[in-house]
C-alpha cells in the first residue's frame, strides 16, 4: 500500500486563555488518522466535539500542543511558517466556510487567484476560473462584482470553486455542500468525485449524510479524540 | 505547544535582522528584534502605539541608527558599507512608503515629476522614456492620464498615497518598508489601496515589511507576523496563526480587543 497523504499520530491540542486566569481547556488527544491518494475520509461527531478545531490544526492555522500533522513530506506541527505557505500555495487546498477577501476585488479575480500565486499565466488562470463558475452556475454577471455582496448560496460556491481551481493533492472541505440547492449539490459533488479520480487526498466535514454517503470512502469519529476518553477507556469498569 | 522550526529550505532570506536594539536614553525603542524575511514574503509587524514597531522599521530601514545588532542584506551587514553604497541601495532596491503621503511625495511637483525624479536619480535622461515610464506608472496605480501634470495637493489623500507608491516602486524593488499605508484612509479608499498592494506584490515578486494598528489589513497582506509590545517581539508566526490560536497573554487581548462589522 503506497503511504497516506495526510498522517496524524498522537496530536494534541489545548487553549491556555490567560484572560480568565491562565485556564487550560483540553480539546484534543491521542488524535490518528490517515488519508491515502484518492481516499475522502469524513470526520463525524458532535458539534464541539472538535471537526473545526482538527481541519485547522491541519492547514497550520492552529498550532498543535503535540503530536504530528504529516501533509506530502511536510510535517505541519514544527514547520516554519513560510513552509506552510508553500504547502498551502502547492499541496493542500481548503475549502472553508468563510470567504477571506480584500473588499472589492471581482468575482473572477478571487478564484483565478490561487493559479495566479502558482505563477501561472493570467489568462489561462481566468479561463479556468470562468469555467469553474459557470460550472457552479454562477451568472457572468456577477463576476466582475465582489463575492463580498453575494447571498450566502453564492458565496459559498464562489469559495468551492476558489479551492478546486487548482488540482491541489491534498483537499480540506468544510461542510461544501451546506447551504446549497440540490443542482449545485450535485454539481460539487463531482468535483469532488473527480478529484479523488485524479488522486486527490480528501477529508471534509459532511452534515449531509446523503452526501458523506456517496463521496466518502470511509469516517472517522472525532469524538474518540476527546481528553481523558483513551484512559478512560483502557481502565477496567 | 510545538513551536515551528527553522525552514528546512535552501534558499537564502533577502534579509537577516539581529539582535536590533535601539535605545531613547533610557527608554527602550525596540530591543533585541531577530528576524529574516525570504524573497516575495510579506511581513507584518503589529502593537499598539509606542510598542516600538515604527523604531523597529526605522532601523531595519536605515533611517535611525541602531546602538547594536545586525542587518543583512543580501548576505552583506548594511553597517560595512559606504555611505554612497548605502545610498544607492535606499533609491534602487529598497524604498519606502510613509503614512503620510507628504513625507514621500515632492508637493511641489508635478505627479510625473514625482515619479520621473527617482528614475532620473538612478540614470535614466531620456525624457520621452521617462514621460512614458512614469505615464505608465500612473496607469498601474490607477491615475488618469490627464492628472499627470497635476501637482500632488491637488490629488485626494488616497490618490496622493497611490503617488507615492507609483514613485517608489518605478526602480522595481526589491524590498519594500510600509509604514501604516492605509491609515488615514476611508474604508473603501483601503479596500482598493490593499488590492494594488497585493498585485505589485505578487507581479513584482516583492518582499514587503509592513507597519500596522490594524489587523484587518495585515490578515490581508501578510504572511507572517511579529507581535510587538513594549519594545520587544513577544510572539511571532503564520498571520492567520497568530491571530486565530494567539498564545501570548497580551496578543490575546489585542485580537480579542478588535471591534467586529
Amino acid at each position: 500500500m503506497c503511504e497516506a497523504m495526510i498522517e496524524i499520530r498522537d496530536l494534541a491540542k489545548s487553549f491556555t486563555l490567560h484572560g480568565q486566569g491562565g485556564t487550560v481547556i483540553p480539546v484534543m488527544e491521542n488524535a490518528c488518522l490517515s488519508v491515502g491518494a484518492g481516499e475522502c475520509v469524513a470526520l463525524t461527531g458532535a458539534s464541539g466535539s472538535g471537526k473545526s478545531t482538527l481541519m485547522r490544526m491541519i492547514c497550520g492555522n492552529y498550532l498543535a500542543r503535540s503530536g504530528s500533522i504529516r501533509v506530502g513530506t511536510l510535517d505541519v506541527a514544527r514547520a516554519a511558517p513560510r513552509e506552510i505557505i508553500r504547502l498551502r500555495r502547492e499541496t493542500l487546498g481548503h475549502v472553508s466556510q468563510f470567504l477571506r477577501v480584500v473588499p472589492r476585488v471581482p468575482t473572477l479575480r478571487v478564484v483565478a487567484e490561487p493559479l495566479m500565486a502558482l505563477g501561472r499565466p493570467e489568462p489561462e488562470a481566468s479561463a479556468r476560473a470562468a469555467a469553474l463558475l459557470a460550472r457552479l452556475n454562477i451568472p457572468e454577471r456577477l463576476w466582475k462584482l465582489s463575492p463580498t455582496t453575494f447571498s450566502g448560496g453564492e458565496r459559498q460556491r464562489v469559495n468551492i470553486a476558489r479551492g478546486f481551481v487548482h488540482s491541489y493533492p491534498a483537499l480540506l472541505l468544510d461542510e461544501p455542500t451546506a447551504a446549497l440547492d440540490p443542482a449545485n449539490r450535485e454539481v460539487v459533488l463531482d468535483l469532488i468525485g473527480e478529484a479523488k479520480a485524479r488522486g486527490a487526498a480528501i477529508l471534509g466535514i459532511f452534515h449531509d449524510r446523503d452526501a458523506r454517503d456517496r463521496v466518502c470512502d470511509r469516517c472517522v469519529d472525532v469524538g474518540a479524540f476527546a481528553p481523558g476518553k483513551a484512559a478512560r477507556e483502557g481502565r477496567p469498569g | 505547544m510545538i513551536r515551528p522550526g527553522p525552514s528546512a529550505e535552501g534558499t537564502a532570506p533577502l534579509l537577516g535582522v539581529a539582535g536590533l536594539t535601539r535605545h531613547y536614553g533610557t527608554r527602550i525603542g525596540c530591543a533585541d528584534v531577530s528576524f529574516d524575511l525570504w524573497p516575495g514574503e510579506v511581513l507584518g509587524i503589529v502593537g499598539e502605539s509606542g510598542s516600538g514597531k515604527s523604531t523597529l522599521l526605522g532601523c531595519v530601514a536605515g533611517h535611525l541608527a541602531a546602538d547594536a545588532g545586525r542587518i543583512l542584506y543580501r548576505g552583506r551587514d548594511t553597517a560595512t558599507m559606504t555611505e554612497p553604497e548605502r545610498r544607492r541601495l535606499a533609491r534602487t532596491e529598497w524604498a519606502f512608503v510613509h503614512q503620510n503621503p507628504r513625507d514621500g511625495l515632492r508637493m511641489g511637483v508635478s505627479a510625473g515629476g514625482n515619479v520621473g525624479e527617482r528614475l532620473m536619480a538612478v540614470g535614466a535622461r531620456h525624457y520621452g522614456a521617462i514621460r512614458a515610464e512614469a505615464a505608465d506608472w500612473l496607469a498601474r496605480v490607477e491615475i488618469a492620464a490627464g492628472r499627470i501634470d497635476d501637482r500632488p495637493r491637488q490629488f485626494s489623500g488616497g490618490m496622493q498615497q497611490r503617488l507615492q507608491i507609483a514613485r517608489n516602486l518605478v526602480t522595481a524593488p526589491r524590498l519594500v518598508f510600509m509604514d501604516e499605508p492605509t491609515g488615514g484612509l476611508d474604508v473603501s479608499v483601503q479596500a482598493r489601496l490593499l488590492d494594488l498592494i497585493r498585485g505589485l506584490v505578487r507581479d513584482m515578486a516583492l518582499s514587503v515589511v509592513i507597519v500596522t494598528h490594524d489587523l484587518a489589513v495585515v490578515r490581508l497582506l501578510a504572511d507572517r507576523l511579529l507581535v510587538m509590545k513594549d519594545g520587544r517581539v513577544i510572539e511571532a508566526g503564520l498571520t492567520d496563526q497568530v491571530l486565530d490560536d494567539p498564545q501570548e497573554p497580551y496578543t490575546q487581548v489585542l485580537v480579542s480587543s478588535v471591534l467586529q462589522v
